[in-house]
């Protein structure tokens, strides 16, 4: 057994032949936070719906603790996914549930346990996030922030090996930006768990995670820790990371001649 | 709180449906008139029984006292064998009479019995002997038309029997029939 | 120029191919759902308080509606059967009429439209809302089957509330056909109701209707699920969807109504 819970080895992905992924390899250490960033439409988050098991890779293979994920029977990945947690892009919630049948929710469906422990475990989770006080609401009537948070407190519901957040920072103002960020950090140490978070948003991502894979054109184009990364020469990580308009990711899309067309 | 709610309401659905479904089958339809209790089954031979079905009414006097249980063919008399079956309650006199009769000019046609005047009555299995044939509209018009052209030269006063005449005057209610 | 044409009808013509490959494709899709509803259905039986709630939404919102809709389709009835029958002289029979009409075609046909209408179409957006805002995602990357949790407690509502809304209706309706008949028109109330009882049938007649209904249930609620599952993700193709649930549901009953009309007049 490897010090690695999630690999990702040679994985290539694609729709009708276009490959989306073209032989990514990455590693996920326990215990730590690893981002995978990139701009938009690059596949980050096809990543983790490759990882969760509801896509099959074109080549290649995914191994969670071991397992190599599109080779599990249907039974298998579910098994597999009873040790993972995610936190969708805008929370996910279950609108017709309120805040606390959300957070119970996996609980009821997944375990036998007792309908006073559920409620107990439930407070505690909804307690981690800052929201016991919020869990009679329904999610209609909260705000991003706090939806993204009650997600979270469901994603640790059933206090899983493996979290993994889809943007967890987009639409957010930054105080709500700040709690999340701080949220995923000490989860993922009280927990014991690793986290994978694929974002675009470098400020929040840089100060908590440990490692960073910058994905481009379906290839791992850089990797490293945050600090690293900021020293990086690499014309595209130095355009990403410092956010100019022009670079490696040029302004305009790919056009015939100006002049010859405005001409033509 | 909310589930029980979804439970009563749930519940009420479901009662008042259940209450359509009863009203449905004894008010609107012919579940309480079907159960005519015990019975027992008398069989009659009919030259033709027109358009009468299975379940038909058996009526007496206008009540109804059994149904048609079954319709059968006698390849060898060519002849129609309807089974009726008679309420226990009501017993009728061996030399009663089946007639199949229609329900208004047009409607469902049944079969009446007229009781006889004998002492023994019918018991289960028996058979009805006096029977009269179902009236067929075609035939009477046909009779009728016939019968008017053979008039001609005749008296009109005959016109009023004329379609009953080929009866063999055993029908004479027919006399007064409109025609 | 006749390259032109033959062009165009080429063209035509593989649009049409197009089309129905796509169809036969969303007709098979919508059987594997079908399948894997039944398959999956132990869940709504085992916790039936899943089913219980989806009947909530489906049957008992549909209440409303139902009755007042049988009411009104009862009076006409009786007013329009009223009209041609004392033609005849037999304005008796207009308990029969209203009956039988209700019983046989109006009730579990009417019910399914409606339905369509106001629970199908709920089905639809509610199932593809979710899908939408990756709530069916989320269960599923939480090891929760979307079919067994989503998919067939709701098919099971539709199923069981479809025969219970048909028959509230073809009841209510006579209800209203015997208020315009007898208290407003003055047909005698003994008449109307002894020639209904002699003349509808309980099996014939009433169990074929609700055996009607729950055949039109299968096929309305299927539609709305698989019409919210098979939505693109967005707004546009969620109201679209919604929109071929009431049209495909409407065709797809008129057409099962045939079929089994048929069907139970020959046997």
């Amino acid at each position: 057994m490897t010090s690695n819970i999630v690999e990702i080895d040679n994985l290539s992905f694609g729709y009708n032949g276009r490959l989306l992924h073209k032989g990514i390899n990455m590693v996920f250490p326990k215990r730590k936070v690893v981002a995978i960033m990139g701009g938009s439409g690059s596949g980050k988050t096809t990543l983790l719906r490759l990882i969760g098991g509801q896509i099959k890779p074109t080549k290649g293979e995914v191994r969670v603790d071991g397992h190599v994920v599109h080779k599990q029977t249907r039974d298998g990945i579910y098994q597999l996914r009873r040790t993972m947690g995610m936190l969708f892009q805008h929370g996910a919630l279950f609108t017709d549930l309120s805040v606390f049948d959300n957070v119970a929710f996996p609980m009821r469906e997944l375990t036998d346990l007792p309908e006073s422990m559920i409620r107990d475990l439930v407070l505690l989770k909804l307690n981690a996030v800052g929201l016991r006080g919020a869990h009679k609401f329904m999610p209609a009537e909260l705000s991003g922030g706090m939806a993204r948070r009650v997600a979270l407190a469901r994603a640790v519901a059933l206090d899983p090996n493996i979290i993994m957040y889809d943007e967890p920072f987009a639409g957010l103002d930054p105080i709500s930006m700040g709690v999340i960020c701080g949220l995923i950090r000490s989860l993922n140490d009280a927990l014991g768990a690793t986290s994978i978070i694929v974002s675009h948003d470098v400020k929040e991502t840089f100060l908590i995670a440990d490692y960073v894979y910058f994905v481009a054109n379906g290839e791992v184009t850089a990797e490293g820790t945050p600090e690293d990364l900021m020293q990086s020469t690499l014309p595209f990580v130095h355009q990403f990371v410092h956010g100019e308009k022009d670079g490696p990711v040029p302004f305009h899309y790919a056009a015939p001649d100006y002049r010859a067309q405005l001409l033509g | 709180m909310e589930r029980t709610k979804i439970d009563l309401w749930v519940g009420i659905f479901v009662a008042l449906g259940a209450a359509a479904l009863l009203g449905l089958a004894m008010k609107v339809g012919n579940l309480t008139s079907n159960t005519i209790g015990e019975t027992y089954h008398v069989s009659a031979a009919f030259e033709n029984i027109g358009g009468l079905k299975p379940n038909a009414p058996v009526k007496s006097a206008g009540v109804v006292v059994g149904r048609v249980a079954e319709i059968g063919f006698d390849p060898k008399t060519y002849e129609a064998i309807v089974t009726i079956k008679i309420d226990k309650r009501y017993e009728f006199p061996k030399d009663t009479f089946a007639n199949i009769y229609t329900a208004g000019l047009l409607g469902e046609q049944y079969v009446g019995l007229e009781a006889g005047g004998e002492d023994d009555v019918l018991k289960s299995g028996d058979k009805i002997t006096q029977t009269q044939d179902a009236i067929v509209l075609e035939k009477m018009i046909s009779q009728f038309l016939y019968s008017k052209a053979s008039e001609t030269e005749a008296d009109k006063g005959a016109e009023a029997t004329a379609p009953a005449a080929s009866k063999e005057g055993k029908s004479t209610e027919l006399g007064d029939a409109p025609f | 120029m006749i390259n032109l044409i033959i062009n165009k009808i080429s063209r035509l013509l593989s649009g049409i191919g197009h089309r129905m490959i796509a169809r036969i494709w969303r007709l098979g899709a919508g059987a594997r759902l079908f399948m894997l509803a039944i398959i999956y259905s132990g869940e709504s039986f085992k916790r039936f308080h899943l089913t219980l709630r989806e009947i909530y939404f489906t049957g008992v919102m549909s209440l409303l509606i139902i009755i007042v809709s049988a009411f009104f389709v009862g009076m006409v009835l009786a007013l329009q059967g009223y009209n041609t029958l004392q033609k005849y002289g037999s304005s008796e029979a207009i308990g029969v009429l209203v009956a039988l009409a209700l019983v046989r075609e109006l009730g579990p046909v009417v019910t399914a439209l409606l339905f369509a209408g106001r629970a199908g179409t709920a089905i639809t957006a509610e199932i593809g809302l979710m899908k939408t805002t990756e709530q069916l995602s989320a269960m599923e990357m939480m090891a929760v089957n979307p079919i067994a949790r989503v998919v067939a407690p709701r098919f099971w509502a539709g199923v069981i509330s479809m025969p219970i809304l048909a028959s509230l209706f073809s009841m209510v309706g006579v209800l209203g056909g015997y208020l315009v008949a007898v208290p407003l028109i003055g047909v005698d109330e003994g008449a109307f109701w002894s020639q209904m009882q002699a003349n509808v049938d309980v099996r014939a007649d009433i169990i074929n209707g609700v055996i009607k209904s729950v055949v039109f249930g299968v096929a309305c609620t299927m539609i709305a699920l698989f019409e919210g599952f098979d939505a693109p993700p967005t707004a546009e193709g969620v109201s679209h969807a919604t929109t071929r649930t009431v049209v495909i549901s409407s065709l797809t009953v008129l057409g099962l109504d045939f079929v089994l009309t048929s069907f139970m007049l020959v046997v």
